[in-house]
């Protein structure tokens, strides 16, 4: 019987640089990132709408975007990049305002006794606002509680809310919470 | 002495390249295990907003796509120049969402369902109409984490 030659392997190298290439251009290494955002539940059909209790008025932070990507807040019309300022003022209620929110003390572990903001921040935007206009003020909203999440925990731990260990963070999150809620979109103002 | 001295006037020998296809062979294994080759051709165009408050998402296998923009111009014709839906590979309507997710849903694993994210890739130029009634259709099929797509900005201040 014949002796099968040796297949060359000399080529083996140039199949798998081939191959490399192709991987290589197929790749996608960027990854992917965004505003993360949790959607609120849906209320039971049968629910009754108004057994919640009213929310005072001092508690509430409204934030407005009508179809002219215009900003209101708290009833003045505003620039974009003011509103952090006013949302982190409104969370800390630094001066005990009046018309800033009322806080309420609660027992936080690793913190004690802790005077809890109840404002809640509420935004409404048009059917007619654009995307991009709405994206930067939610990303306002959040950079707010962020940066105010941030402070506090510099003061109480003397670290950045990222470098806590997660005990230390849940109790940050129940001292500083993220009320954002979204309320129903209306046509303000005009027609579409 | 004699020992050392002899080699000094030789020339260096040729490298080996012997072992060339294994490196070779290293670095495509390692490609090929991290690619993670795009499977739908996007119909529409999608321009990302910008935002500094960002998260990775991180498990891509658990994410599923959403994406909203004006068709591309190759579409213009049938599908108009108004933002449109694009679930998988085609147009889609509002009311197909809740169909998508139960299919994205029973494509993964069950114990995985609850770390499900959506991404919402939609164009900075749409209005929230079209958005607004795809984050009531996504709670109504309690897809609830989401995580609206951007581009990292440096912060301003």
């Amino acid at each position: 019987m014949r002796k099968t030659p040796e297949i060359p392997s000399a080529s083996m190298a140039d199949i798998a640089f081939m191959l490399l290439i192709f991987f290589i251009t197929a790749t996608s290494m960027d990854v992917d990132s965004g505003l993360e955002r949790v959607l609120p539940q849906m209320p039971p059909e049968n629910q009754d709408q108004d057994d919640t209790p009213p929310i005072k008025e001092r508690n509430v932070f409204s934030v407005l975007l009508d179809q002219y990507n215009r900003l209101m807040v708290e009833g003045e019309i505003m620039r974009v990049e003011d509103l952090r300022e006013k949302a982190k003022e409104f969370m800390t209620n630094p001066g005990n305002s009046e018309n800033l929110p009322e806080t309420k003390p609660t027992e936080i572990p690793l913190l004690g006794n802790f005077e809890v903001t109840k404002g809640v921040i509420s935004l409404r935007n048009d059917h007619g606002t654009q995307y991009g206009m709405y994206l930067a003020v939610q990303n306002e909203l959040v950079a707010a509680v962020n940066e105010v999440r941030d402070e506090f925990s510099l003061e109480k731990f003397g670290k950045k809310y990222a470098d806590l260990t997660s005990e230390q963070k849940e109790a940050v999150r129940e001292a500083i919470p993220s009320r954002i809620s979204e309320a129903e979109p209306k046509t303000i103002g005009g027609k579409k | 002495m004699s020992k050392f001295r002899k080699g000094a006037s030789r020339e260096l020998p040729a490298i080996s390249t012997a072992s060339l296809p294994d490196i070779v062979f290293m670095l495509l294994f390692f490609f090929m295990v991290t690619t993670t080759i795009r499977d739908v051709s996007l119909l529409v165009k999608v321009q990302l907003p910008e935002a500094t408050e960002l998260t990775k998402l991180e498990k891509k296998s658990l994410v599923s796509y959403i994406y909203v923009g004006p068709p591309q111009k190759q579409y213009t014709k049938t599908f108009g120049t108004e933002p449109r839906i694009q679930l998988n590979d085609q147009f889609a309507k509002v009311s197909d969402i809740p169909d998508y997710i139960l299919a994205e849903r029973a494509s993964r694993d069950e114990a995985e369902i609850p770390f499900m994210v959506t991404s919402l890739k939609v164009d900075e130029l749409t209005k929230m109409q079209i958005v607004g009634d795809i984050k009531m259709e996504l709670r109504k099929a309690a897809a609830l984490h989401i995580n609206y797509s951007s581009k990292k900005t440096t912060p301003t201040n």
